[in-house]
Formats: structure tokens, C-alpha cells, sequence
């Protein structure tokens, strides 16, 4: 789950980071009370609060020096969408705008903590090349690139950070504070069960001193149980309608261009179903686990979402039964098609647990759908019925 | 032989009690596994599947001499369980569970460094099964086959898709391995492709791999100079969006790294018989042989 810059910046300053002041804006209507908030005197940045990076190179952060400057901006994209580099075509609803104070930089530099699955643990990533991509960074400057890792105590040794200090030419005092933001970003990380902390960029100020002027948080949504203050800072409107829909019922949707819906127990099958549908020269219009628990009520929304996406026109159906039985995954299809009434071609390929009575099933239904036997057959047959 | 399980192992279920346990360990014990005793906290000395169940598992090993457990408590609880397994002296542990939080399984990793004795599968996995000996976890048993192909995968179903692919051209299976689809987990596929090739059961090895991080890379890296018996893989995900999680939490594309493109390279590179269609994994197998 990912949080929004303002929701990040007020994490970090419940953990003594250095963020600059700001208010927000949600209407038109408090756009005066929120300058009032703020120390306006030289003007302030406006930013666009959306989950996207690349913000500023499309105009979403902006320097106003004029209240005028921050009426034309909130204007500009209040209950718009933004679309930038990392969004589709649509981009995403700009229903919160932030004004912060303005900081006077002398000095850009890169920061986070990331899971690293290779060392089992969590690494800390700094890099002088702040406010830029960090992966062309390391693409084209790798010695610019400084990392070390939590260790067991979820800390990072004074030793070790002094070293990165020096090699990113900080002085005592400015040595001083990276460690304390270090120090905050390891608790910060494990109290609140994060994927990905990043400060992009750290900036030294014009007079010597280290602030957060962008903050980036991912939550591990595994974790969101124990997170409940977390959970309510979840925004669904930066999410996918169907995929926000489909993770209410424990399903785990991702919507595509083609027109091929698919439904399939597992991660690594469904991706598997995808490719092999694109290999026939298909298009898949998702990417949908209906996981190892999949019961008639999840394969009826499961059909729900799938028909919801209009390019849909036909569906293959992909269930390999190891905890899922077959005979039930049959009975869900066979329901859902008398409900909904569907009028797409579906094909099924039932394998494992049960599948002999789940095939039985759809062919005494007396409905309109084709099983396979093969994963390949299925997928040529679909791919043919919706040219 | 075979690796990880066999007739001798002796195994426990910890969450014995809990419905998805119950209904799995009683196909374990069907399909002729060595099942010795469960354990559930609080319900200890009750008899289910007709076997003893214990309060800790200190106790159930005290008493049965287990060496295994599958572990199939909640995700909250998970953590806790995978360390106390370890703790009593259990040498190999299978963690079916999933979704169980990252900063868990770092602090697993860690106490795990004091027991270099202990193996852990998964978390977020399917099991193990060596056909015809031993089966703890949740694939369906009917797909598999005493026979000579080492198989180890991110990801469950998937695996089924190999297994039964296998099990068509009349190979069959050595061992099967679901390593979990999880960012960290325990057992690795170095891990894997390194018992497979000192065992002698085995003659060939199918790896299954999904899109994100660099696990395959590195894979390709220690067959390269390490593996020298036939390996065959296949990557899902080729089709996948940039960005975007596909269900597990690990796979997904992120900075350009953990493409299926990446890895078919690297695995080609080392080698490494590489399928992109998922259905042709056992022919292109049997060809290689």
C-alpha cells in the first residue's frame, strides 16, 4: 500500500525527521485559511498529492511566489487527473494539494531503505545524485552508489554511517544529523512494517543543515493487520477501481489491454496462463488469482470483475486443483453463468483435485462452455473464439 | 534416495487442529507419509487424526522424536511458530503459510543464523513431496510419480503444471520442492539444484521460476560451473506490466530488474534447456535427455 507525500512527511515527523512545514488543500474554498498556515512571506511549493512519481517534470510541483501563483496551480489540477511518466493514460485524481515552505537547497541527495531479498535483510541505499531516477544512477554512475545493511537489530552501526558521511563530504554537525535520520528511518521502517522508505531528494540546506523535501512510503500490505493507523490512510482513489474491488474479496486482479479475461488459482499459473495466451497471439485482459481458497462466492466476483472490463470477449478459465477442489470451482462457473447471464465464450480447463466431477458438472449444465484438457488446447480455442 | 523427505522422516503439523491442516494431514498420512503427532497450544493431549497432539513442540519432539514440521498457523502467528520449531530441534521445517509480513521473516532469517542446522521451505509455499515415500504439503497427490526429475518452483500451481507435464512423458518425479513465492524465504534454489545434483535419484531438474528479483540469475550462475545434470526452466510472467505486483509479493518488475527476459538470458547462458511454453516443460525435458 503506498501512502501519499503528506502521510509520509507526517510519519517522519512523529519520528523527529526534518520535514518542512505545509498545509493542505482540498478545496477551492481553503485555499486563504491554508496560506494562513504557512509562512508565506518569499511564497511557497504547491504539490500535487497523487501515489506517482515524476510530479514535478508534468507541472504537479510548483514554486508560487504569489497567492495568484496558487489559486491558477489549484485550478490547474484540483479534481483533475495527473498523468506523468509512471501512470497510464488516465493518470490519477488530484484530490489533495500540499503548500509547503519554501527551502533554499545547496545540496541534493539520495536516500532509502529497501527489502533486499539477496542479503535476507533490509539495505540502506544513499547516493550524492540526489532528485534524480535513482536505477539510471546506478545504470551509469554505480560508484555513486553507497549501501549498507540493517543489521540483526534493525540498526546500522555509527562506524558504518560515519563512513558514508565522509564519503558524501558531510560535515561534523551535518554527520550528526544524517545518522539521527538514519536512526529514524531504521525504527521508522520496522515499527511500521514498510516495503520502501525513500527521501528523494535529502537536500543540505542553504545554511548547512539536512531536510527531508520529498518522502515516499510503500506499506507491506501483509503487515496492514497490525498497521490500523496505517490502514486508514489508505486511498482508494489512487488505486485501480477493480483491483481495489478484487482485493476487498481477497482476490488479486490486475487489469491489461487485451480481451481475454482470465481466472486462475495461482500467481504463478495465472501469469503462466497470460504468456501462454499471448504466445497464440492472444491479448489477456487481466491477471486474476482466485487463490488457493477459492470458493463459489469468489468465483462468482471473480466473474463479476472480469465482465465489468468491457474489451472482455471471451474468457478462459485456468484451474490447476491442489487445495481447490475442481467439482466446486465447476458448480461456482455454472452458477455465475446463470446469474449474470453472460453472453462471452468461456472456455474451462479443469486439472487436479476433482477435476473428472468438475468436468461432469459443466457438461451436464447444458451451458455454453467448452473444457479442455490441455492448458494449450484451452488457450488456441479462446484465442480463435474472439476473433 | 531422494532429498529433504523420505519414508524415514518423521513429521509434525503445527496448527494440527485448524481446518486447512486437518484436511491436508489427513492426505499426508493417506498417501503413506509418517505422520507422528501434531501441535496446537492448549490442546495437548487430545488425539486427532489418531494422532497425539502436543501443547509446544519441545514436547512433541520429546515424545515422537520428530525431525519435521509443516507449519500451517495463521500469518500472525507464523513467526513465532518457525522460530520455536527451530528452537526444539526440528532439522527441517516447511512453512505453508502465506502472506506473512517481510519484517517477519528478517527476524526469522536472523534467528535462523544460530541454527545452521535447521532448513526452512517457504514461507507462501506448497511443500515438499518425494512420490511414492513421503508427502507434506498441499499438492495433489495424483499427479505425481516415483521417477527421476528433481523439481523446484516459486511458485505452487505452477509446479503442478510441471509435475503432471513430467509425470506424462513417463519421467517422473525424484523430489518436488515449492520454494514460496515470497521476496525471503528459507531454502533457496541454489539450495535445491545443489541437493539434486548429489542426489542419486535424480537425473534431470526443472526449475520454475516467476518475474521480480534475481533469484534465477543467480541460479544460472551456480549451474554454470556447478550443476552438470540436464536442467530445463521456465520463467512466467514474460507478459507482465512493469510496476506492477502479480499476486505474490515478490513478483513484480521493478527498475527494469526481474524481467523474464533477464532471466531466460541468464539461464540460457548457463545452459539451461529454457521453455516458454509453459506446456511444453516435460517434452523439451525428454528431448534434452
Amino acid at each position: 500500500m503506498n501512502l501519499h507525500e503528506y502521510q509520509a512527511k507526517e510519519l517522519f515527523e512523529k519520528y523527529g525527521m526534518p520535514v518542512s512545514k505545509r498545509s493542505l488543500i482540498t478545496n477551492k474554498e481553503n485555499i486563504e485559511d491554508a496560506l494562513d498556515q504557512i509562512n508565506f512571506s518569499d511564497g511557497c511549493v504547491a504539490k500535487v498529492q497523487a501515489h506517482t512519481g515524476g510530479r514535478g517534470k508534468v507541472g504537479g510541483v510548483k514554486l508560487c511566489r504569489s497567492i495568484e501563483d496558487v489559486k491558477v496551480f489549484v485550478d490547474q489540477w484540483l479534481g483533475k487527473n495527473i498523468v506523468t511518466i509512471q501512470t497510464d493514460n488516465e493518470g490519477l485524481p488530484v484530490n489533495v494539494i500540499s503548500l509547503e515552505e519554501l527551502t533554499n537547497i545547496s545540496k541534493e541527495l539520495y536516500m532509502s531503505l529497501v527489502v533486499d531479498r539477496g542479503s535476507k535483510s533490509i539495505s540502506m541505499i544513499v547516493s550524492e545524485a540526489g532528485g534524480m531516477n535513482i536505477e539510471e544512477v546506478a545504470e551509469t554512475n554505480p560508484e555513486k552508489i553507497l549501501k549498507a545493511q540493517l543489521n540483526s537489530d534493525f540498526k546500522i552501526l555509527e562506524d558504518e554511517v560515519a563512513h558514508i558521511a565522509k564519503q558524501l563530504s558531510l560535515n561534523e554537525s551535518q554527520s550528526k544529523e544524517f545518522n539521527e535520520i538514519i536512526d529514524s528511518c531504521c525504527r521508522l521502517f520496522k515499527d511500521k512494517d514498510l516495503s520502501l522508505l525513500e527521501i528523494n531528494p535529502l537536500v543540505i540546506t542553504d545554511k548547512g543543515h539536512l531536510h527531508c523535501l520529498d518522502a515516499k512510503i510503500n506499506v507491506d500490505e501483509n503487515a496492514l493487520y497490525r498497521q490500523e493507523d496505517l490502514t486508514v490512510l489508505r486511498d482508494a482513489s489512487q488505486e485501480d477501481q477493480r483491483e481495489y474491488e478484487a482485493k476487498q474479496s481477497d482476490l488479486s486482479y490486475v487489469a491489461l489491454d487485451g480481451n481475454i479475461g482470465c481466472m486462475v488459482n495461482g500467481a504463478g499459473l495465472a501469469m503462466g496462463t497470460m504468456d501462454t495466451i499471448k504466445l497464440y497471439d492472444g491479448e489477456p485482459a487481466n491477471f486474476l488469482d482466485v487463490g488457493g481458497t477459492a470458493t463459489k462466492e469468489r468465483v462468482s466476483t471473480a466473474f463479476q470483475l472480469i465482465l465489468s472490463d468491457k474489451n472482455v470477449k471471451g474468457i478462459l478459465v485456468n484451474i490447476f486443483g491442489g487445495i481447490v477442489r475442481c467439482d466446486l470451482i465447476a458448480q461456482g462457473i455454472i452458477d455465475a453463468i446463470k446469474e449474470r447471464s453472460v453472453d462471452v465464450p468461456i472456455v474451462v480447463r479443469l486439472q487436479g483435485n476433482q477435476s473428472d466431477y468438475g468436468k461432469e458438472l459443466l457438461n451436464q449444465s447444458g451451458l455454453n462452455v467448452i473444457g479442455e484438457d490441455s492448458l494449450q488446447l484451452a488457450a488456441q480455442k479462446i484465442v480463435e473464439l474472439v476473433r | 534416495m531422494s532429498v529433504l523427505i523420505n519414508k524415514e522422516t518423521k513429521a509434525i503439523f503445527q496448527g494440527f487442529t485448524g481446518s486447512q491442516a486437518t484436511m491436508h494431514a489427513e492426505q499426508c498420512i493417506e498417501y503413506g507419509t509418517n505422520v507422528v503427532a501434531g501441535v496446537t497450544p492448549g490442546k495437548g493431549g487430545m488425539t486427532h487424526l489418531e494422532k497425539p497432539v502436543f501443547n509446544s513442540v519441545k514436547e512433541a519432539c520429546t515424545q515422537t522424536d520428530a525431525d519435521t514440521s509443516v507449519i500451517f498457523v495463521p500469518a500472525k502467528f507464523t513467526k513465532a511458530a518457525i522460530i520455536e520449531a527451530a528452537e526444539a530441534g526440528i532439522s527441517l521445517i516447511i512453512c505453508i503459510t502465506e502472506g506473512v509480513p517481510v519484517i517477519d521473516m528478517i527476524e526469522v532469517t536472523n534467528v535462523l543464523k544460530q541454527h545452521p542446522e535447521v532448513r526452512l521451505v517457504g514461507p507462501n509455499c506448497p511443500g515438499v513431496i518425494t512420490p511414492g515415500e513421503a508427502k507434506l504439503g498441499i499438492m495433489p497427490a495424483s499427479i505425481h510419480q516415483r521417477g527421476s526429475v528433481g523439481i523446484v518452483s516459486r511458485s505452487g500451481t505452477l509446479t503442478y503444471e510441471a509435475v503432471k507435464q513430467t509425470t506424462d512423458t513417463g519421467l517422473g518425479q525424484s523430489t518436488c520442492i515449492g520454494i514460496g513465492g515470497d521476496p525471503i524465504n528459507g531454502t533457496s534454489f541454489i539450495d535445491c539444484l545443489r541437493m539434486f545434483e548429489e542426489d542419486q535419484q535424480t537425473d534431470s531438474i526443472v526449475m520454475v521460476g516467476e518475474i521480480g528479483g534475481t533469484a534465477e540469475e543467480e541460479a544460472a550462475e551456480y549451474i554454470k560451473s556447478n550443476v552438470t545434470k540436464p536442467v530445463v526452466s521456465y520463467i512466467a510472467g514474460v507478459t507482465a506490466p512493469k510496476g506492477k505486483r502479480m499476486g505474490h509479493a515478490g513478483a513484480i518488475i521493478s527498475g527494469g530488474k526481474g524481467t523474464a527476459q533477464d532471466k531466460f538470458k541468464a539461464l540460457e547462458s548457463a545452459g539451461v534447456g529454457v521453455v516458454t511454453d509453459l506446456n511444453l516443460i516435460g517434452s523439451t525435458l525428454k528431448e534434452l535427455l
